[in-house]
């Protein structure tokens, strides 16, 4: 079977891409390879690991369990854009970076994509709270704790703004 | 000098890069004309290879080469053995290392067959379902004991049996000093295989510059230096031919070492054969049967114990499982043969074990390294004394610790190192106090109510001790540079896989020169920057490299002091450096910046006095003369619904005896993480393998990785009692966390449940709800089980 | 882990999905969500040829209530589901179930379509939907047909519908007044498919006699499982621990869960009788307290 082309227009972090791409590459591998912004990471390409969580239209998705095609007339969102243009971190970011949130930092894009969308809709979590929004993203290195403790500081920072 | 950054949680330099998406991972490598490797893995655990054909697959659109062991001539050649066995007596070890394309024979299920390389990963994989292989199933070794007898199937068919390896070591006379014995407990424990699952799997990516004839490899390793001297001598070239770059990894936790892995050895090799650049990335179905694993031991265990209980004596037999093959050596099994002596006194002691080739995926170091293996069965024979001496199990404990006064205490046998197993330093007691104290040992265990919930969950607790035997040699090295900015630049061979590296070696070096510690560029893990270098395993990281640093730094400031005192004409005594400057003590304004002291040592005219280096740099090395031993105790509290066997811890202690602390904040990270692999491993991980070798639970939907929602918060604590190998007096850190967590569940799930009262023991890991159910379901009261 | 090729249109309208279905037949499968089915197309278990996307088909993503009915669109997802006042009032079954349905980011792309099409036996959501019973409308170029819940789960991911049909609308009928219901499992993980899953509805009347009961199941079976006669046996009774144990009892001897890698069928069957004591007695809570 031939691979068919398909034309994708997608705005990225606010800026416009448009590429031809096979019908079956993934979202995540176009995001990473073709676009080239390889903040975003690939754990496992089955929706478990959570790595490869972007935000689609601003929802929380796995890009591993999406076409690149659909992306096509969609607003996708990445760790690449979350920072300021000058450099200053997101409160998550930040906090993360204050409460030893990250070791090798792999899984890290993926939880800052989940967590500032929870954050969004929950600006005064409950740590059981959080630990729920985070139980779809798999962490093998910090054991979590410096993570719930990093979502719990960035949500006080930002005094319940959402 | 005033130690500023030493012991202070400086949050970590290399954060800003991994928050922002900017930090390189192999995956993230891309180059013009990159090939994609895929490989054809053996559906079978055992099989004999009679037919490949590989036409059609090289017909196929975008395929470029498709591989197999016939194409490969010379350059097939099992690979090395990583570690040799020690120094034993009447030691058997036969040596089977892992060949990059099965040749005639498979051995486990996922063992490479051939390798495809095509314009796209997509087309790589489309083209392995066109290779046909003709194989001829043969019986699978699952089981060690099933391997062990004389009409097993053989693995490898020059060898008499399966076995790989049989190591006895002795210390006193068990035989003797069993007769003394008030109570002879003997039991068999069982400890199964596990995964490391770092959420980055491993990944390569090869490129031959044919014009300045080099070769580049970025690697997920965690020992760049080795790989390099290894790819070069199996490719012919020099050395300085080839650059291995670790860039930043996404865990490790052991498997990603110096294998030699088939498609670390593939992919350079095709790279330079059709001078192009290829990449490989394991996928996740890859990860378990290309990566190594570990665990799966049986240990039929015999204590001798007095009426006092005091340790007489141990005697364990057990029988280790290496895989398909032994590259690793014995360093498994010799660490759970040494770690099981704990933290006790015990004068007699007689270990054998046989290491039996299995057709499973080889088995190597994975955090806690077998180390588990050995505290749960101490842990458990101890618990069982206590029970029948009606001793208290914190009592038990307490009488048989090697005292403050006794170290260094010589266990008589060999560690992994070839070194005598040595402990350098400890005090125990006061480890374990602080984790009765935090976990609330005395309140809980007056409290009746406390066993109870409210609705009908049984709450159990449970504290175990442990040691581990960290920072062995040989040596790393390190350099350090004052560059003519001010900045300090830092180079060491080790890799690096998230323990903070960046940030630990900044604040040594910043400590010793006087510097912010922001203004330390740390590079690990490029074999064009530092030359010499072991890798990061055994939990040495901190402390043999770290030692490296600070030696560096020395000598650095040295260096320092001599051309301030120069410069101001002075003595060496009269120098303060501070904030980044040199200047004379009590006069500030007699003050030269570090980097315009570099720029001076690195004169563009004028004579240098002989016997002078330029520059403000200097390279050292530290080779401990054998591993720190750090100990701890871990505690919980744990709440079982006896109707469904589900589980939920309700507080977690860690106190632990690392020495010197260099950044408390990423100890803690390591001993969180840590425990999170323990409670995987002990309650949530299993490799599921069925009769014929074959792993029924090959996912991350199957094979568990605990959740944010399955690690509880974790209350740590520690003391110091500093190595006395190394000036730092560091002892690791890295594998602290993982390795008392089996023997921890084991003793709060029986005591939560009772189940010495029903006649239940538990002397397995990893549990479960079902295995629960199996093993005590059977004797719980209907009601209680919630049965209708 | 990349999936095997296939040629893939994105669908402008129904009829246009419908016509390509009906030309490329079971070579072609609709994509809803995407959580089952491009996770299986990666691990390459499924390769099919033609991948007919119905994401763009925006108006197949509805609640509506009509009558004393809930109707649930062909693309709707369980986000929105979770969300709606209508399911939470009118399907409380569905609305307690849904959070055990893996992940939040998972449940932002997955659609009660296509989880019930997929037919997976372990999924909660078909053991809810056959408790709450109700219909399902399979919709072809020939036009349409209404599918008893019932009568839909035929196998292991296997389904009434035929080659050329997609499942194009959910009907859920009202509970009766005085009605509760419960869902429990026990998972592994929060989020996993669940060791084993219950169901339950319980209809009393005023007195507190029960008059309908339903237990069904996930993971026990090839298809989602009813312990009809178990709950049958409910009706007549006034419910008491004792009536709530019997049936979690003759529940447990009806069910033949098969087992699993995480728990034997013995265990599953257990659990199944601690689920179901469970799930009965806070149902009847609810129920009475709905009265
Ligand atoms: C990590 C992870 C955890 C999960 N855990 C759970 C869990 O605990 N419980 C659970 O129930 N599910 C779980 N799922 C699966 C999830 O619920 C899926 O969303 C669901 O099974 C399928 O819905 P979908 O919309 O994604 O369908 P798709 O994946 O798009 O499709 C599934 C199948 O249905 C067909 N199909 C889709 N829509 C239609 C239609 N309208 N008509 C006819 N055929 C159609 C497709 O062709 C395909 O064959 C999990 C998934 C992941 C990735
Ligand atoms: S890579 Fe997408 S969830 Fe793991
Ligand atoms: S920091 Fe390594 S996986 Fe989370």
């Amino acid at each position: 079977m031939s691979d068919e082309r398909h034309r994708v227009a997608t705005t990225v972090n606010g800026t416009r891409h448009q590429r031809d791409v096979d019908g079956r590459l993934l979202l995540s591998d176009f995001l990473r390879h073709v676009l080239g912004l390889t903040g975003t990471r690939v754990g496992c390409e089955h929706g478990v690991c959570g790595a490869c969580t972007i935000q689609y239209d601003g929802l929380p998705v796995r890009s591993c369990l999406m076409l690149a095609v659909q992306a096509d007339g969609h607003e996708i969102a990445t760790v690449e854009g979350l920072a300021g243009k000058d450099g200053t971190l997101h409160p998550l970011q930040q906090a993360l970076r204050d409460t030893h949130g990250l070791q090798c930092g792999f899984c890290t894009a993926g939880i800052l994509m989940t967590m500032t969308a929870f954050l969004a809709e929950h600006p005064k979590p409950t740590e059981p709270d959080i630990r729920e929004a985070l139980s779809g993203n798999l962490c093998r290195c910090t054991g979590y704790q410096h993570i719930v403790e990093a979502v719990t500081l960035a949500a006080s920072r930002m005094g319940g703004r959402r | 000098m005033v130690t500023r950054y030493l012991g202070a949680p400086i949050t970590r330099n290399e954060d800003a890069r991994l928050l922002t998406g900017r930090a390189l991972f192999v995956d993230d490598v891309n180059l013009p004309n990159l090939l994609h490797a895929a490989f054809l893995r053996s559906p079978h655990a055992h099989a004999r290879i009679k037919s490949i054909d590989v036409a059609t697959a090289k017909q196929r659109d975008g395929v470029i080469a498709v591989i197999t062991a016939a194409d490969m001539g010379d350059y097939w050649r099992p690979g090395p053995l990583l570690v040799p066995p020690p120094p034993i007596r009447d030691i058997v070890f036969n040596q089977c290392t892992q060949v990059p394309l099965a040749k005639d024979k498979v051995r486990h299920v996922g063992e490479p067959v051939a390798m495809v390389l095509a314009e796209s990963r997509y087309l790589a994989e489309d083209a392995l379902a066109d290779i046909v292989v003709d194989y001829e199933a043969l019986p699978a070794i699952v089981d060690l004991a099933d391997g062990l007898k004389p009409d097993a199937a053989r693995i490898h068919e020059d060898l008499a049996g399966n076995t790989a390896a049989h190591v006895r070591q002795t210390k006193g006379n068990y035989a003797e000093a069993v007769k003394r014995a008030d109570l002879v407990i003997k039991r068999r424990f069982v400890y199964d295989r596990g995964a490391s699952s770092p959420i980055e799997t491993r990944g390569i990516v090869a490129e031959w510059d044919g014009k300045a004839d080099r070769l580049t490899i970025w690697d997920t390793t965690q020992a760049p230096v080795v790989i390099r001297n290894g790819i070069a001598a199996m490719l012919g070239l020099s050395e300085r031919q080839v650059r291995v770059i670790a860039p930043f990894i996404g865990g490790g936790f052991g498997p990603k070492i110096m294998m030699f892995y088939p498609e670390e050895v593939l992919v350079p090799w095709m790279a330079i054969k059709l001078s192009r650049p290829i990449k490989w990335i394991e996928d996740r179905l890859e990860h378990f049967f290309a990566t190594t694993q570990e665990r799966g031991q049986v240990h039929d265990a015999e204590l001798a114990i007095g009426r006092d209980g005091k340790i007489i004596g141990v005697k364990d037999v057990f029988l280790h499982d290496t895989g398909a093959y032994d590259p690793y050596g014995l360093t498994l099994p010799i660490n759970s043969q040494c770690t099981l002596l704990n933290a006790y006194v015990v004068p007699h002691y007689d270990s054998t074990f046989t290491a039996v080739f299995t057709n499973k995926p080889i088995a190597t170091p994975y955090r806690g390294a077998g180390r588990q293996h050995g505290v749960f069965v101490m842990e458990r024979l101890l618990d069982i004394a206590a029970r029948q001496l009606g001793i208290d199990r914190i009592e038990i404990r307490r009488r048989n610790f090697i005292g403050p006064d006794q170290f260094p205490y010589n266990n008589e046998i060999i560690y992994q190192d070839f070194a005598p197993l040595e402990y350098d330093s400890g005090n125990y007691g006061p480890v374990l106090d602080k984790a009765l104290e935090l976990i609330g040992y005395d309140k809980f265990v007056r409290d009746p109510t406390a066993r109870r919930t409210d609705d009908g969950k049984h709450v159990g607790i449970g504290v175990v001790f442990y040691i581990e035997g960290t920072g062995i040699g040989p040596y790393e090295g390190a350099r350090i540079q004052v560059q003519s900015s001010g900045r300090v630049s830092l180079a060491t061979g080790v890799g690096t896989q998230g323990q903070g590296h960046f940030t630990s070696f900044a604040q040594i070096t910043a400590d010793q020169l006087g510097v912010d510690v922001r203004d330390v560029d740390v590079v690990t893990g490029d074999t064009d920057q530092f030359y010499w270098g072991a890798g990061t395993f055994a939990s040495r990281g901190a402390v043999v490299a770290g030692n490296a640093v600070n030696e560096a730094a020395k000598v650095v400031r040295q260096k320092i002091l001599r051309a301030a005192a120069e410069h101001f004409e002075c003595a060496e005594a009269d120098i303060v450096i501070a904030n980044g400057k040199a200047s004379v003590a009590g006069v500030s304004e007699r003050a030269i910046g570090l980097g315009e002291l570099a720029q001076r040592a690195n004169p563009l005219r004028g004579a240098v006095k002989p016997g002078t280096e330029p520059g403000l740099e200097a390279t050292n090395y530290f080779g401990p003369a054998r591993g720190a031993t750090a100990n701890g105790a871990h505690a919980m509290i744990i709440e079982v619904d006896p109707a469904t066997m589900m589980i939920e811890i309700k507080k977690y202690v860690v106190v632990h005896d690392c020495g010197t602390v260099i950044n408390p904040l990423i100890v803690e990270g390591q001993i969180h993480g840590g425990v999170a692999q323990g409670i995987g491993n002990a309650f949530y991980e299993q490799l599921a393998w069925d009769r014929d070798g074959q792993l029924l639970n090959a996912s991350l939907a199957d094979y568990l990785l605990p959740t944010a929602l399955d690690v509880p918060h974790i209350d740590s604590a520690h003391t110091v009692t500093p190595s006395p190998l190394n000036p730092m007096g560091i002892k690791g850190a890295g594998e602290a966390g993982a390795i008392p967590v089996g023997a921890l569940f084991a003793q709060a799930i029986e005591d939560a449940l009772d189940l010495p009262r029903h006649g239940v023991e538990i002397l397995e890991i990893p549990l479960s709800p079902n295995r629960l159910w199996e093993l005590i379901g059977p004797h719980l009261d209907k009601k209680e089980a919630g049965s209708p | 882990m990349k999936p095997a090729p296939f040629r893939y249109v994105a669908a402008y309208s129904l009829d246009h999905a419908l016509a390509l279905k009906a030309e490329h037949g079971d070579e072609a499968r609709f994509l809803a969500g995407g959580q089952s089915l491009l996770a299986a197309m990666n691990f390459r278990l499924a390769q099919p040829a033609f991948l007919i996307d119905i994401n763009p088909l925006r108006d197949l993503d509805y609640v509506r209530r009509g009558g004393s009915v809930v109707r649930i669109g062909a693309l709707t997802r369980y986000r929105t589901l979770q969300r709606d006042p209508v399911v939470a009032n009118h399907q409380a079954l569905l609305a307690e179930a849904l959070p055990h349905v893996a992940h939040p980011q998972i449940r932002n792309r997955g659609t009660l379509a296509g989880n019930l099409a997929h037919a997976d036996p372990a999924s909660e959501l078909p053991a809810v939907v056959l408790a709450v019973g109700g219909k399902l409308c399979a919709r072809s170029v020939k036009g349409e047909r209404w599918i008893a819940v019932k009568d839909f789960f035929t196998g292991p991911l296997s389904t009434a519908l035929d080659a050329e049909e997609m499942l194009a609308e959910i009907e859920l009928p009202d509970l009766p007044a005085r009605t509760g219901v419960c869902f429990l499992e026990v998972a592994r993980r929060r989020g996993d498919y669940a060791m084993i899953g219950v169901a339950a509805t319980l209809t009393v009347d005023a007195g507190g006699t029960c008059v309908a009961a339903r237990l069904t199941y996930c993971n026990a079976g090839g298809t989602p499982v009813s312990a009809s006669a178990a709950a049958k046996a409910l009706v007549g009774r006034r419910i008491s621990e004792k009536a709530i144990g019997e049936a979690a009892a003759a529940a447990m001897r009806e069910i033949e869960p098969p087992g699993n890698v995480h728990a034997s069928s013995d265990f599953q069957r257990h659990l199944a009788g601690v689920l179901t004591r469970r799930a009965l007695a806070k149902a009847h809570t609810r129920a009475m307290s709905a009265a």
